[in-house]
């Protein structure tokens, strides 16, 4: 969606304080969004990995399941998923995929376990919400409620200073896991906050009544320690941590395995199957994918975009990069693409087609720079 | 000697028949930090309207035309390992390439400092 189309766009609850505040509005999923502030990406980006960034991420799919029990509505997710949902304890938080018949990625989520028996929170991608609802939809028995999350604004405050940013304004969560659910006040206001984020940092994710994301987000910014982010450098910073975006990373054609997530799959799963794609990500599983996902490091200062064609040292096309810009903590050009197995050992020297000049690159690891997540 | 611009943010300074160009205060400032700037070898010939440069963002890569045909003679070779200059002095120490102009009649009709203002207010 271009940038001069944004009266069909969207607003999300912030929209008002994304204006008031600079941010540069773009469409994005069909929401007007940030892109950045007046700060910039490189400024938004390095103070993030330092102290705080606050996001906005209202534009994502919230969504309810609801079942008699949790065995119930864990087994019929379940169906459309890889993950191990029926494991999760309450207050759990799992990220996973929905899968294709074929075994790619229809969209990637988190899935909490909410402290209601038989109740589970869904998060996906705004690209693909509506796809996501159908699916649903289409698949889940009718003993499973679908109820869309319509009235509530989702932030995201990122950075090894988010946990001492929300004590000081008086929620301490310092006892808090990684990958897990509370439902508390932050400045007075209800919210539901995850410890968890996109960012490779430890943070929240934080869930809250439409009517109450500026007054909550306004509490934030007003600490010293928190700037406001746009969704540049929520991409510069899930590319150095190398995560995946759907649409680039990931997409109907890729499968789990390839794509480097068989972590998010587990022992039980991956031996009972049972969900879309089995045949496919099991085989994978057992006899390893034809190609990989890979972190690639260009050699020169020249940033490799997605679409950029990756060649072996004879010249012949292997694959394409799917994400790639600059990383501006590494302070160097980074990229992720897919090439196939004999090509993804970490230290294996490709080419990279940019703009009609092959420059040379190597297979990394990922992330390219270590996670700071809640141990 | 006269600053032009044209209407896709580039300014040119001729001394003689050697124009000096690069990219307007008002583009770098859309553009945001500088992260890697691709110039032309010397000797390469430009046409006016055509790519002569690219500059990239963290988010994104732009082309830079050339504002007047030519021949390029000399580019801002600190730029390599300094881009940001461009963010910090545009119309200055920012400048990107130099060329040796091949119809100096192409400056005529290009935007002065006046009409350029007026295009991005």
């Amino acid at each position: 969606m271009s940038e001069t189309d944004q009266n069909s766009l969207l607003n999300t609850p912030l929209f008002d304080l994304h204006v008031k505040r600079g941010g540069r509005m773009v469409g994005f999923a069909g929401y007007s969004m940030p892109v950045q502030y007046p700060e910039g990406i490189v400024t938004e980006h390095t103070h993030t990995r330092a102290k705080a960034g606050l996001f906005d991420v209202s534009h994502m799919g919230q969504v309810f399941l609801k079942g008699e029990n949790h065995a119930h509505v864990s087994s019929e997710l379940e169906k459309l998923v890889p993950g191990d949902i029926a494991a999760l304890k309450p207050g759990r938080i799992r990220y996973t995929q929905f899968t294709n018949a074929d075994g790619g990625i229809l969209d990637d989520l988190m899935v909490t376990r909410t402290f209601e028996d038989g109740t589970l929170f869904l998060v996906v991608n705004a690209s693909r919400k509506d796809q996501d609802y159908r699916l649903l939809e289409d698949n889940l028995g009718s003993s499973v409620d679908i109820e869309k999350i319509e009235n509530r604004a989702l932030l995201a405050l990122q950075g090894p200073q988010a946990e001492n940013v929300l004590s000081a304004l008086g929620t301490d969560l310092a006892d808090m896991g990684f990958m897990t659910l509370r439902i508390t006040e932050i400045a007075e206001i209800e919210c539901w906050v995850s410890r968890s984020g996109y960012t490779g940092e430890d943070g929240f994710e934080i869930s809250v009544k439409a009517e109450q994301a500026t007054p909550l987000a306004e509490k934030l910014l007003a600490h010293e320690e928190v700037m406001a982010c746009g969704l540049g450098a929520r991409d510069s910073l899930r590319l150095e941590a190398g995560l995946c975006l759907y649409g680039n990373d990931i997409d109907e054609t890729t499968s789990p395995i390839e794509a480097g997530l068989i972590w998010s799959i587990s022992k039980r799963r991956r031996a009972e199957g049972g969900f879309p794609g089995a045949n496919r990500i099991q085989k994978e599983i057992a006899e390893g994918a034809q190609r990989m996902r890979v972190g690639i490091k260009p050699d020169g200062k020249a940033p490799a975009r997605a679409g950029v064609e990756i060649t072996n040292l004879e010249n012949e096309v292997i694959g394409q990069i799917t994400s790639g810009g600059f990383g501006p903590s590494l302070g160097a050009p980074i990229a992720m693409g897919y090439v196939p197995s004999d090509y993804a050992t970490v230290g294996t020297r490709l080419n990279l087609i940019v703009r009609g000049k092959s420059m040379s690159a190597t297979v990394t690891d990922l992330p390219f720079i270590p996670n700071n997540f809640k141990r | 000697m006269s600053v032009k611009y044209t209407e896709d943010h580039e300014w040119v300074s001729v001394e003689g028949d050697i124009a000096t160009f690069g990219i307007t205060d008002h583009a770098q400032e859309q553009l945001g930090e500088l992260v890697f700037i691709e110039l032309p070898e010397a000797g390469t010939e430009l046409k006016k309207g055509g790519e002569a440069a690219v500059v990239e963002s963290v988010k994104a890569a732009s082309d830079v035309y050339a504002p007047v045909s030519g021949e390029v003679i000399e580019t801002n070779s600190g730029l390599d390992s300094e881009p940001t200059k461009v963010n910090e002095d545009p119309e200055g120490s920012g400048w990107m390439i130099k060329i040796k102009l091949s119809d100096v009649s192409e400056l005529d009709g290009m935007l002065d400092k006046e009409a350029y203002s007026k295009l991005i207010s």
